[in-house]
């Protein structure tokens, strides 16, 4: 079942690259099959339990490489089981969004079907190499996007986003064979490494396999100082493969945190926890401040990026600074964390998208060339006003359920960490300012003629803000799933 | 579910829904005036249903997040606040229907989600369902202060109000990790248990929340900017709610303050100064609704005291006459301007006779809000007067000092009203009208209509003067109520006539050097613009430049691999390569001299043997 969920994208883009597979044919089947992949998803939430600790549910193990024991080994657990939905979510979205697109709709569609494969991969994976080929190949599809359906400079972003990011993963690689190395017998099983936790004694070498598996995430997720491929691998790209990018494969990083660094290397995590924390913090502040200083609209929503995914970082950082009696405020910033993962995706997913509708109407993401938009198009208006919102943290949104657990449980951990809360504070200020430019006061000159979003662009970011509203009112069915694990994983770390 | 508890759900639910689908409609869906019908409906029902549970009490809760519920419950306080808050609602959106003319949707779906936002703050029992209701208050505050979003200052204005708002509320998240990490969990009862340490924190975020809120001190000056949202914004959410609930949260939270050394006296000197240095800055004001901002903030400050004396009663008595007061005040500067094209106090001399229904109304909400007896504002600022007598005789008589400045304000706007326009005035008051919008020169009835009834509750009000009626509100409140005794009654009463009366020969000078500062409200928006706001946008451009030299490192990374590729490119081709070809050449010449001797003919075969034979014979004896 969950391999089938896995590969069926995979499955929709070979057939959709059959010769004589028309045009129309590709955009619908696109959508077609997302849609069969959501439902996929759906049926798997709908018979998801939450598995004992160090398990999965849907486990299902192939072998593979059995020379270094590694083996075809998938299974879900409360850490993956939102953010395959979450994929799912994001490039159904897409594929609405690009039902009426004529650029070679074709191959289009065949490369983020199997994108979609390749990301939900990741979060399936139970097996290190297993993870580390998807992950690589994330990065490979993200570069035939941008360079193949980007504008602007997309060639030179495209290589520096494969380079820069590639570069990360060899970090990422180094520190997997490690933990091959450490593990009696050799494994690159996960649930296995977790089990026989080969570095329980700490030391140097565990520092050194935890630093290069901090170094390959902090790239790709990413964290200041390692943050400056993302705007311009964003500005480049199309308005689909920010959406992908942003709202799915940052969290290949930011989940890696969690499922490697938490998981697999507890008491080094124990032991680093404070420069992961402070790290975020800086990401959280250097993100917020870089973003208000932004005149590109697109350039703006990547450096929110920073700032959000800081906030993850943040909090998974505080939750490995062990202290007694603070288990439970330690598991509340997991679940925020896992929650601000999900969140984002979809919130920024949406607010690239509404960028696409910019760049599709008036060739430019310039903020200073618009203003008064809310006269010609109310509903973009209104779309981007709720991603604004949600992006802000407003309460009843998805961004606050995340942040308000991310900081309520960081500061019960650590109190200092409060001060990453100015990021919450610029981040509005960054919103409220631009909606202001963009939306409100007199027509500005790249406002006339601009036609509002068009029904399939209204159907594919509407929903995306939708589900952010339940998870914002009603956060439960999210939470069920996600608070037993971030429990089991605090447990993992002890205190 | 019990009935009660189901109507507890729809206080805040119906609302909340009926205003969302009507910002969201679509334009056909909803046409002319069915928005008003349906905000004016919805608002009228949810002030039965808030009748309903505050007879019922109910209480209701769902799991919500970090182990809190999303939890709401109907006490002794919030029966008597959710009525009030949704009457004034239903009377600012019966005046609204009148007078907000463009985008009635939009106007009428952001005011029920505001009213729904804050019957949630009323009811809310644990921290994050506080804090999901006090920060949507301030998101649909943001979007009705700039409701007319073609003028930028406005929406400017919006931005300032929302941005000031949730820095103080940044005070509740840290409060809430405070509490969790006291291990006094999320519910808004239960805070007082924390901890010492951990309480301090807690009512310090808590303390600083409340009174951004309810625009204290040198918070207030967001209100100032809040007067750019329409009049039956103003009534709203600078009477009844927004402003009144950081007043509200501390009533509530009282125990929490009170269970620490130092919160309850600084909540209660907060409020004491704010009705002195706000009361000023309301004098010196030229235009009506700021003044009214301004004595909005003055007037909660006796809110605020009272909270920190733990005077629950007295606060929350003053809280519900302020709000029927200030709602009548609100939407007369809204009937005036809409009417008159100008809501300069200058610009109404003389103007306003025109309207006497709205005018007599005007004048009895403003007899209330001086202190005069038997009005509703009279009635309750002593019950506060009383307790802070009681604390300290120091608090106290800044108090009394703030009440005389009520007088003086309200007094200002009175003259306005009443004096007698001299013939040089006459012409300049003239030429202001129609200045800040077109005049329409009518007041709908419904607005007079809503206005009336506001201020027939400012008179009725005026019942809480009567020792059994404040003991009744004791009983539903609780908290402890000092008598204020008849003395202090009539000393107050005759403290505000006379402050009229002074105001009314000597009137305010309009030239003084303090008017220049207290018009600016203290010249703080000022101050935050400059050091605060500039050093941050300034901060972030140098970020941003650091970042692109970042980048630019990033790059020249990369291109310096490249460099030293293209060199290893040049050795390898030119050097390393050119060395094998040379030693290539070499060898193949030397395979060539080897090759030179072998000319096939004997005797030169037998020279090279001598030849070589001696070459021996040499090396022989040379290396002996």
């Amino acid at each position: 079942m969950l391999s089938l969920t896995v590969f069926l994208p995979l499955v929709a883009a070979s057939l959709l690259l059959v010769p004589g597979v028309g045009p129309t044919a590709a955009r619908w089947g696109w959508v077609l099959a997302s849609a069969l992949e959501l439902v996929l998803v759906g049926v798997l939430w709908w018979r998801y339990e939450t598995p004992p600790d160090r398990s999965l549910a849907f486990d299902e193990q192939v072998p593979w490489i059995p020379g270094v024991d590694s083996s075809y080994h998938v299974g879900l657990d409360g850490l993956s089981l939102p953010l395959v939905a979450m994929t799912a979510v994001v490039f159904l979205a897409c594929a609405v969004y690009s039902v009426r697109d004529p650029d070679r709709p074709r191959s289009r569609a065949a490369l983020f079907l199997a994108l979609e494969t390749v990301c939900l991969g990741v979060f399936a994976a139970a097996d290190l190499i297993l993870f580390f080929v998807f992950f690589d190949l994330s990065i490979v599809g993200m570069y035939v996007v941008i360079a193949g359906w980007g504008h602007g400079d997309r060639a030179r972003s495209a290589l520096q986003f494969f380079l820069y990011t590639f570069l990360g993963s060899l970090a990422l690689l180094a520190g997997f064979i490690g933990l091959y190395l450490a593990a009696d017998p050799h494994t690159f099983d996960m649930l296995e490494l977790a089990r026989q936790d080969p570095f329980a004694g700490g030391g140097t070498v565990a520092a050194a396999v935890l630093g290069a598996i901090l170094l390959g995430l902090a790239v790709k997720t990413p964290t200041v100082p390692f943050h400056t491929w993302l705007p311009p691998a964003h500005t480049d790209a199309p308005a689909v493969g920010s959406a992908v990018l942003a709202g799915v494969l940052l969290k290949l990083g930011t989940y890696g945190f969690v499922r490697l660094g938490m998981v697999l290397l507890p008491e080094a995590w124990r032991a680093w926890a404070w420069v992961v924390l402070v790290v975020g913090l800086v990401s959280v502040l250097w993100g917020a401040l870089v973003a208000l200083a932004q005149k590109d609209l697109k350039r703006m929503i990547a450096y929110t990026s920073v700032n959000h995914m800081g906030y993850v970082v943040l909090a998974v950082g505080a939750a490995g600074v062990v202290s007694s009696g603070t288990t439970e405020a330690r598991s509340i910033a997991v679940s925020g964390a896992v929650t601000q993962m999900v969140s984002h995706g979809l919130v920024t997913a949406a607010l690239f998208l509404i960028a696409g509708v910019f760049l599709d109407r008036s060739g430019t993401y310039e903020i200073d060339r618009f203003g008064g938009l809310a006269g010609p198009a109310p509903r973009t208006t209104g779309l981007f006003a709720v991603a604004a919102f949600a992006s802000l943290g407003l309460p009843a949104l998805s961004g606050f359920v995340a942040e308000f657990q991310i900081f309520t449980g960081s500061i019960a951990a650590v109190p200092w960490s409060a001060v990453g809360l100015l990021g919450i504070l610029v981040v509005s200020g960054v919103f409220l300012w631009t909606l202001a430019r963009v939306f409100t006061g007199d027509l500005g000159p790249s406002s006339r003629g601009f036609t509002d979003v068009a029904g399939h662009e209204l159907w594919a970011i509407a929903p995306l803000l939708v589900l952010s509203l339940a998870i914002g009112v009603a956060p439960r069915p999210l939470l069920d799933v996600v608070e037993p694990a971030a429990r089991s994983v605090v447990g993992l770390l002890g205190g | 579910m019990t009935l009660a508890q189901t109507a507890l759900w729809a206080l805040v639910a119906l609302p909340a829904v009926a205003g969302g689908a009507l910002v969201t409609a679509p334009s056909w869906a909803v046409r002319g005036r069915a928005a008003p019908a349906v905000g004016v409906g919805v608002a009228a029902v949810t002030s039965l249903l808030a009748v309903a549970v505050a007879t019922m009490r109910p209480s209701v809760g769902v799991p919500f997040l970090a182990g809190s519920d999303l939890a709401l419950e109907v006490d002794g306080l919030a029966a008597v606040v959710a009525p009030v808050v949704s009457v004034v609602a239903t009377l600012a959106l019966l005046g609204g229907a009148a007078d907000v003319r463009e985008s009635r949707r939009r106007f009428h779906g952001l005011m029920l989600v505001f009213t729904a936002a804050a019957l949630l703050t009323v009811t809310a029992t644990t921290l994050p369902t506080l804090l999901l209701a006090w920060e949507v208050m301030g998101a649909t505050s943001y979007a009705l202060i700039g409701f007319e979003w073609r003028e930028r200052r406005r929406v400017a204005s919006g931005l300032t109000a929302f941005l000031t708002t949730r820095a103080a509320d940044l005070g509740l998240y840290v409060a809430a990790g405070a509490a969790l990490a006291g291990g006094a969990g999320l519910g808004l009862a239960d805070l007082s248990t924390a901890p010492p340490g951990w309480r301090d924190v807690l009512a310090a975020g808590v303390l600083v929340a409340a009174l951004g809120k309810a625009a204290q001190l040198v918070l207030a000056f967001w209100l100032s900017r809040a007067m750019d949202g329409p009049a039956p914004v103003s009534a709203l959410l600078h009477s009844a709610a927004m402003v009144a609930m950081g007043g509200y949260l501390l009533l509530r939270l009282d125990p929490l303050l009170l269970s620490t050394s130092w919160a309850g006296s600084a909540t209660a000197w907060s409020g004491a100064l704010t009705t002195v240095a706000l009361g000023l800055v309301s004098v010196g004001q030229r235009d009506l609704k700021q003044l009214l901002a301004a004595s909005t903030s003055a007037q909660l400050g006796f809110v605020v005291l009272a909270a920190g004396l733990g005077a629950t009663t007295a606060g929350t008595a003053h809280l519900v006459a302020h709000a029927a007061t200030k709602a009548a005040l609100f939407l007369t500067a809204g009937a005036w301007l809409s009417a008159l094209g100008t809501k300069a106090l200058d610009g109404l001399r003389g103007a306003v006779g025109e309207w006497p229904l709205v005018r007599v109304a005007a004048t009895v909400a403003l007899l209330s809000l001086a202190g005069v007896p038997p009005l509703a504002l009279w009635a309750t600022k002593d019950l506060v007067l009383a307790a802070a007598f009681e604390r300290s005789t120091v608090l106290g008589l800044v108090a009394v000092v703030g009440a005389g400045l009520s007088a003086a304000y309200a007094g200002v706007v009175l003259r306005v009203l009443w004096a007698p326009v001299g013939p040089d005035e006459a012409e300049p008051a003239r030429e202001l009208r129609g200045s800040e919008e077109k005049a329409r020169g009518g007041v709908p009835r419904s607005l007079a209509g809503a206005i009336a009834v506001l201020a027939t509750a400012a008179v009725l009000l005026g019942a809480l003067a009567v020792p059994a009626v404040a003991q009744r509100v004791e009983e539903v409140v609780g908290g402890s109520l000092v008598e204020p005794g008849a003395s202090g009654m009539a000393g107050s009463g005759v403290l505000s006539v006379l402050v009229i009366a002074v105001l009314w020969w000597r009137p305010v000078r309009r030239d003084g050097r303090w008017v220049g500062l207290v018009r600016t409200w203290g010249g703080v928006e000022h101050a935050v613009l400059h050091f605060v706001v500039r050093p941050t946008v300034l901060l972030a451009q140098s970020l941003d430049g650091i970042d692109r030299r970042i980048s630019a490192g990033v790059v020249g990374v990369a291109t310096a691999a490249r460099r030293v590729a293209s060199f290893t490119g040049t050795v390898d081709e030119q050097r390393i390569h050119g060395t094998v070809l040379a030693v290539a050449g070499a060898v193949r010449r030397a395979g060539r001299a080897a090759r030179r001797p072998q000319t096939g003919q004997l005797h030169q075969y037998y020279v090279q043997a001598v030849a070589l034979v001696a070459f021996g014979v040499v090396l022989l004896l040379v290396v002996r």
